[in-house]
This record gives structure tokens, C-alpha cells and sequence, in this order.
């Protein structure tokens, strides 16, 4: 008999989880963006044409939350990414509102660049030689570096060097996963197909950290779900500079975009961005990152 | 192929990874299954009652499910143990429904007048079944439970959406290391299972022949 009151607990305890992880979260849209009237650009420019139509189809995540997540009721991204997006937007002359938001994932968003599906993408885009062949450039607006997520009150884990021994978990096949088997063996890995089930083993104390892009991470922490429940080491172990993708060759266009990040940067609404969204998690913003306008 | 010689200690530590999940959650299936097989043939009825309600529960269960209840379920109970042994446990319960089954089967088909012969020389019921009728239900119940462990055997492969490293898992990430060598990989991983399978179809075997009784 007793072997099935242990079964009813864990089949209640498994339902009580996944009533939990339906519960609907509530997020501010951001801060207030600045609107150009009528912005002057020179004709023919990509810039003009898009200030012309009134519009800009902006290629971002919907699935990293606190970066580009897709906000179930309005049906619209949110998160710092989503931020960028209306900063760019507004230099442009282009209501928040009339930003055409297209949902790409890792593995298309070269394709959705070459192919004009979107105009440019801001969706946790690394910055590297490869990629550079196919797409360019502006930015970065943000240097991300893997970091770790860890119990809020626990104190052993301070950087990557503490996790001897610590079971740390990342998706299967990702990059973080490998780093962690190579360069950290005395860790031990645990793997899962996706970031959500690593939380939640944290959550449930069964892992001692997650491990993956420090915002990323700064997103579960600053999830309402998760509020009060974790912490971002803050010691990275790795460079990924976020970047704005667009068209190969729109030299004139990615000037405008790395004037308008330099600008942000500069009257601090960068920092708005940042603090609105990713910010909630408790981490402070950071310096704004070097451009790198090659 | 040179890749799956170069990674073959990683792939036999798969391999054993398979191996010792087969065996223990095996043993266990079988020691709890034949519990179970007892509880549903014994003469109180809550305990039968029960028996029948675990089958009908866990045999009806994806064990995919099952693996979620044990290894994102238990936690939140406070229960904590290594992934493998979440996996031990997911499988372990799983299998004991079918063993369990197996084994009231082979139960059934000893002879009405067996027990009553046990009965009559003043056998009590613990020794009446200890003595006189799982002997003989086990000698029935091989065949089937054969197929019982082997499909426990290639149901290990569940456990690589578990955190477990066992030989799915390696498969998987050597994969993701060397896109080109997918085929040979995929072959040697097959090849390996069908060898875990086979030596247990011949073990089983063999005790089949040595248990058998001249009828």
C-alpha cells in the first residue's frame, strides 16, 4: 500500500509542477522610447526608405525571457533585445507600434537576412568571423560571457573554479556543455534538452548550477516565476558579443546603426533598456561594451 | 570510422553505463514484480486490490512519463538521488508491472492439485508458494521474461533525456562532436545493443534448458 502513496505524491507533485509553470507572468512594456519627428537621411539611403515607410521588420527571439520573449496576451516580444529594436526604430521616425516583429531562431537567422524577411536581426546574435561572411555587423550593444546560475543562498559557488565536484547543467550539444566537460572536468555535467528543465532541477535543488550566456541567465533570475530564487555568479568564462545583423554590404546603414547604439550608450538609454528589463533580475547594467566598427 | 576506434573507451563507458542500468533496475523488477505477482494471487483482498491497481497505473503509463514523475517529480519531494538512480527507479517500476504479469501468469498454470497436495500435507500459504509453486512458475515464466528484459534493455535509452551518460547519450554527443561519422556511430551503437541482447537471449536460454523437467 505504500508504495502508492508515494506514487500519488509524486504523480500531485508533478501536476502541481506543471500547474506552476503555466502560471501566467506580467511584464512592464519597457521604458518610453524617444521618437524622431521627421528624421533627415540622405535619399536613397537605406535609411531613407525605411523612414519613408513608416515601418522596420525587426528579426528577434521569442524564447529567451528578459531578452526577446514572446508576451502570450499581447502577442508581442519583450525584453532587451525588443528594446534595442524600438531605440533603433525611434531614430528612424518609427512608432514602437509600427515595428513589424519577426519570431527567428538560431539556425535561420542568416537565411532571414539574405533572403529580406527582415531588416535586421537583434536576437542574442554572437558576433564572429564566420557569421561575417554572410551577414554584417553594428554593434556589439552587449558582451555576453557564460556565466552560472545558482541557489540564491548559495554561498560555495563564486566562479567557475568553485564547481569542483558540483553538478552543472546546460542543454545537450550546446557550446556551455562542452566547455564545462573540457575545460572544467571536475565538475559534473548534467544535461538536458532544454535551459527550462536545467532550472528546474535548480529550483528543485537536484543541481548545483545552470550554465549558459550570463544574460540568458539574468533572464530565468529575473523572471517573476523564479523571483528571489536565484543568483548570477557574475564571473564569466567566455566572450559573446551580441551584435544587430543586417544585409551584407549596407555600409551606409550599419554607420547609422553603430551611431544610433553610440548614442544610446551616451544619454543613458541604453542603460534604460537594460535596467527595465534585464535589470529586474537585480544585475546592475554594465558599462556599455566598445563598438566595433569594422 | 577511425572517429568510433579513437572515442571507443567513451563508448564502452556508454555501453557499461547500459549495462549496469539493465542489471540492477532487472534484479529489482524481478524481486518487486514477483511481490506484486504475489500480492494479486494472495488470499487478502486489499493486498490483491492493490497489486491490480499498480498494474493497471504504471503497464498504462508512457514510460517516458514515468522517468519525468521520478526525475523532476521526486526532487520536489525532497528526494534526492544521482540521475542514475532516478533511472533505476523509472525503469525498476515500469518493468515490475510487466514482470509481475510474467510472473501470476506462470503462477496460474501450476497444476490446481499442486496446491492442494501442499495444502493437504499441512503447508502453510508462505510455503505452499515458497516451496511449491514459484519453483515451478519460474521454470514456465522464462520465455516471456526473456522478452521482458530485453525490451528493459533497449529501454535504457530513455534515460538520455535523464542526464545519465549511458550509450544514447554518448551516441548523441559524439555525434554533435563529428557530424561526418553519424553512420559508423550509429552502427556501432546498434551493433552493441544487439550484442547485450543476444547474450541475454543465450544466458536465458541456457537456464531454460537446465531448469527443464522431464515431463
Amino acid at each position: 500500500m505504500k508504495h502508492h502513496l508515494r506514487l500519488v505524491a509524486v504523480l500531485c507533485a508533478a501536476l502541481a509542477m506543471i500547474v506552476t509553470g503555466c502560471g501566467d507572468e506580467e511584464e512592464s512594456g519597457g521604458p518610453d522610447v524617444e521618437v524622431e519627428e521627421d528624421p533627415e537621411f540622405a535619399s536613397g539611403s537605406v535609411m531613407a526608405e525605411l523612414a519613408e515607410a513608416g515601418t522596420i521588420r525587426i528579426g528577434t527571439k521569442y524564447d529567451q525571457p528578459g531578452l526577446g520573449n514572446i508576451n502570450l496576451e499581447t502577442d508581442e516580444p519583450e525584453g532587451f533585445d525588443v528594446e534595442i529594436g524600438k531605440i533603433v526604430a525611434g531614430e528612424l521616425g518609427i512608432e514602437p507600434d509600427q515595428i513589424e516583429w519577426v519570431e527567428t531562431v538560431s539556425a535561420n537567422r542568416e537565411s532571414f537576412i539574405a533572403n529580406d524577411r527582415v531588416d535586421i536581426v537583434i536576437a542574442t546574435y554572437t558576433i564572429n568571423d564566420e557569421r561575417k561572411e554572410q551577414v554584417d555587423f553594428a554593434g556589439p550593444y552587449y558582451v555576453a560571457g557564460q556565466d552560472l546560475l545558482v541557489a540564491e543562498d548559495d554561498e560555495s559557488i563564486n566562479g567557475p573554479d568553485d564547481l569542483a565536484g558540483k553538478r552543472v547543467c546546460a542543454a545537450s550539444g550546446s557550446t556551455p556543455i562542452e566547455n564545462i566537460r573540457e575545460n572544467y572536468p571536475e565538475a559534473e555535467p548534467v544535461e538536458f534538452d532544454t535551459y527550462t528543465e536545467c532550472v528546474d532541477q535548480l529550483e528543485a535543488g537536484q543541481i548545483d548550477a545552470v550554465s549558459t550566456d550570463d544574460i540568458i541567465l539574468a533572464g530565468y533570475a529575473a523572471d517573476p516565476k523564479y523571483e528571489g530564487k536565484f543568483r548570477v555568479v557574475g564571473e564569466t568564462f567566455s566572450e559573446e558579443p551580441y551584435g544587430i545583423g543586417l544585409e551584407k554590404g549596407q555600409d551606409d546603414f550599419r554607420d547609422f546603426l553603430n551611431d544610433t547604439l553610440e548614442e544610446a550608450f551616451e544619454d543613458g538609454s541604453w542603460e534604460e533598456a537594460f535596467e527595465a528589463t534585464l535589470g529586474a533580475s537585480g544585475v546592475e547594467a554594465p558599462e556599455p561594451p566598445e563598438l566595433d566598427r569594422y | 570510422m577511425d572517429f568510433v576506434i579513437e572515442q571507443r573507451t567513451v563508448i564502452l563507458e556508454g555501453f557499461w553505463m547500459t549495462v549496469r542500468l539493465t542489471v540492477l533496475s532487472g534484479v529489482l523488477s524481478l524481486l518487486f514484480g514477483t511481490v506484486l505477482a504475489v500480492m494479486r494471487v494472495c488470499p487478502i483482498p486489499p493486498l490483491r486490490w492493490a497489486g491490480a491497481f499498480y498494474v493497471t497505473v504504471v503497464r498504462n503509463t508512457p514510460l517516458t512519463l514515468v522517468f519525468v514523475f521520478s526525475t523532476f517529480g521526486l526532487p520536489r519531494l525532497e528526494i534526492r538521488f544521482s540521475f542514475v538512480t532516478f533511472a533505476i527507479i523509472a525503469l525498476t517500476v515500469y518493468t515490475s508491472s510487466f514482470v509481475c504479469e510474467v510472473v501470476r501468469s506462470g503462477i496460474n498454470s501450476v497444476a490446481a492439485g499442486e496446491i492442494e497436495a501442499a495444502r493437504a500435507i499441512g503447508l502453510p500459504f508462505g510455503q505452499t508458494l515458497g516451496q511449491v509453486v514459484l519453483p515451478q512458475a519460474f521454470r514456465a515464466v522464462i520465455p516471456p521474461l526473456t522478452s521482458v528484459f530485453i525490451a528493459l534493455t533497449k529501454n535504457t535509452s530513455i534515460a538520455v533525456a535523464f542526464s545519465v551518460a549511458e550509450a544514447t547519450s554518448i551516441l548523441r554527443r559524439l555525434q554533435n562532436q563529428d557530424a561526418s561519422a553519424t553512420f559508423p556511430l550509429l552502427l556501432t551503437t546498434a551493433a552493441g545493443y544487439i550484442v547485450l541482447t543476444l547474450f541475454l537471449s543465450f544466458s536465458f536460454s541456457r537456464l531454460e534448458r537446465r531448469v527443464a523437467v522431464a515431463r
